[in-house]
């Protein structure tokens, strides 16, 4: 080893933490930043900032960096690179070394990625557009508590996308008028129904309540119809330790399943219910209320391609990706993008779709794809070739704003899927074909003509804000 | 077709999952099934069981699943002789998935009289 002398005072970042040189090794947790610089700052010198605020270093040399071996533990800025169609900005790409993260700990990864570099002064923007987590490092995270294959036989779904709705009006109901709601769309043909993100424990209904009431419908609807069903119970709260009280009773009145908002609970929280969940053989949704107030921004915050990754490796079995065609924003193909990184094992570098590195995932469980928001029956066909099997479609208002109700909206629902995947195992093409295709479906169901009739003119046809980077 | 200002009475029926929606399907639909989970590379097999029992996670296999099949008519005639040996019971198809170790498809191809 070299050796050094100390030399107090401010030096260059780049003299330290940009190394156009350096390889990666396998075992490196890599980065990629969107920067938007200060005006007169150089590329390398953002760039080096960026690899030394998110990792070792501090504004001011300081003399006990001597007694340790700074080389083997600071971040690199190893490329940069334009960012095509956008002259300020660039990216850049950054190597950490492994040991700079706690094992199994999201909440770790984070903090320092996304800590205070975001809010350093020579930088106007920063966007974190994607991670490479190695495999050595996602062999220490729990991930999914069920995980896609699981899922499927535990519930005995096969071969289709499932079908749920989140239960409306989203506040204000009482727990039986609740349950009610949740039983006639079960018995409809629904798989599951979702309590809204901002149902928690309200004065209008408790959630001891609700749960009773809800798991009353879920027995009463499998009963009766021979499937298995199942209702989100939101058990997200103010402490963990409600939150897993809320859990207990959840399993206690036979849901299968609960659910969280990550995002808005924090990843301690998340990945401490993903433990319960798997002990305790309980499925687990994700909401992601607040995600657009981080991701949605082109050249600040976080990328959701990070938050989805970090969301599997926290663990979770379902998590909302967005439709694509429905009411809220999502681009198509850096959609597929991230639904990629929740459910396969392997996946490569795909500019066309937002991916930065090849991710290895391992034996990592896969998580369900949710799409929610402003679908309804004219969708389903793009739905289920957007979003293919491994996916969870919820149409709220789709179905329960059925002129017949919520029995009637949800077998209408059911029947336009089932008739697309049906057409899609044929060899058909359903999104080109679907009037044909719902159209017939329709003949020998009253309900789906209906719904048909009903939103035949709804369209959400508004730009996306954050659309893929190209030239 | 009725009026979306009538209400209707929707009737719960007990369904068997995948397709369990859609009118019966018919033979040459049946047969378009199977191609597709042949076309996939998965392995065709049949379950049956009493009506009584269908909710069970485990119906019995007729059979082992059909290892390295290509001939439609071979499983159409395993189909058929399944509903032979049992015809008060359920018989489904499935598409053994050895990638994901799931079932890529399975459905009810025919509901038994059962009780």
């Amino acid at each position: 080893m070299s050796i050094k002398s100390y030399d107090a005072g401010v030096k260059e970042y780049r003299d330290m933490y940009w190394t156009p040189d350096y390889v990666p090794l396998d075992t490196d947790l890599l980065a990629c930043f969107k920067c938007t610089g200060q005006s007169g700052v150089p590329r390398e010198e953002v760039a080096a900032a960026v690899a030394a605020e998110s990792s070792t270093g501090t504004w001011s040399t300081v003399w006990s960096e001597l007694l340790t071996d700074m080389e083997y533990y600071k971040g690199r800025c190893y490329r940069i690179e334009d960012v095509p169609g956008d002259n300020e900005a660039f990216y850049a790409f950054i190597a950490y070394p492994l040991d700079l993260f706690e094992e199994g700990s999201i909440v770790n990864v984070l903090t320092s990625l996304v800590g205070n570099v975001f809010g350093f002064k020579a930088l106007r923007h920063l966007r974190l557009e994607d991670i490479r987590f190695p495999i050595a490092y996602i062999k220490t995270c729990g991930g999914p508590p069920t995980g896609i294959q699981l899922e499927r036989d535990r519930l005995s779904k096969y071969g289709r996308p499932m079908l749920g709705a989140t239960i409306k009006p989203k506040l204000g109901l009482s727990a039986k008028n609740y349950g009610r709601a949740v039983y006639e769309c079960l018995r409809g043909g629904l798989d599951m129904t979702k309590d809204d993100e901002n149902v928690n424990s309200q004065p209008f209904m408790r959630w001891r309540d609700r749960f009773e009431f809800v798991g009353e419908a879920i027995q009463k609807a499998q009963t009766e119809t021979g499937e298995r069903k199942g209702h989100y119970l939101n058990v997200t709260a103010s402490t963990p330790e409600e939150m897993y009280k809320r859990a207990e009773f959840a399993k206690e009145v036979g849901s299968p399943i609960v659910m969280h908002d990550f995002l808005t609970g924090g990843f301690t929280a998340n990945t401490g219910l993903a433990n319960w969940c798997r002990e305790n053989g309980m499925m687990l949704h994700i909401h992601r209320a607040m995600h657009a107030v981080i991701d949605r921004h082109p050249k600040h915050g976080i990328h959701f391609r990070v938050l989805a990754k970090c969301l599997r490796l926290s663990g979770g079995d379902q998590l909302h990706t967005g439709t694509v065609v429905g009411k809220l924003e999502g681009d198509r193909n850096s959609t597929l993008g991230f639904v990629d990184q929740l459910r396969e094992s392997f996946v490569p570098e795909d500019r066309s779709r937002g991916v930065f590195f090849d991710q290895d995932w391992g034996s990592m469980p896969g998580v369900f794809a949710v799409a929610s928001g402003g679908i309804h029956i004219w969708h389903m066909p793009a739905l289920v070739t957007i979003f293919g099997d491994d996916s969870m479609l919820q149409f709220g208002g789709g179905t329960q704003g059925h002129p017949w109700g919520n029995a009637a909206g949800a077998a209408a629902n059911r029947v336009a899927l089932e008739a697309s995947v049906k057409a899609r195992n044929e060899g058909r093409n359903i999104e080109k074909e679907a009037r044909d295709i719902l159209t017939e479906a329709a003949r020998t169901s009253p309900e789906l003509a209906l719904a048909m009739e009903t939103w035949k003119e709804i369209k959400f046809e508004f730009d996306t804000v954050d659309k893929l980077d190209v030239g | 077709m009725t009026q979306s200002n009538q209400s209707g009475d929707f009737q719960t029926a007990n369904t068997l999952e995948t397709f369990g929606f859609l009118p019966k399907l018919t033979q040459e639909e049946v047969y378009s099934q199977i191609a597709y989970v042949l076309g996939q590379g998965w392995t065709p097999a049949i379950e049956h069981e009493h009506p009584n029992n269908s909710t069970d996670h485990y119906w019995t296999m007729w059979k082992l699943p059909f290892f390295g099949e290509q001939s439609l008519e071979n499983v159409v005639a395993e189909l058929e002789a399944c509903r032979r040996a049992y015809p008060d019971h359920h018989i489904r198809l499935l598409g053994y998935d050895n990638y994901t170790q799931s079932q890529g498809l399975a459905f009810v191809v025919y509901e038994g009289s059962g009780r």
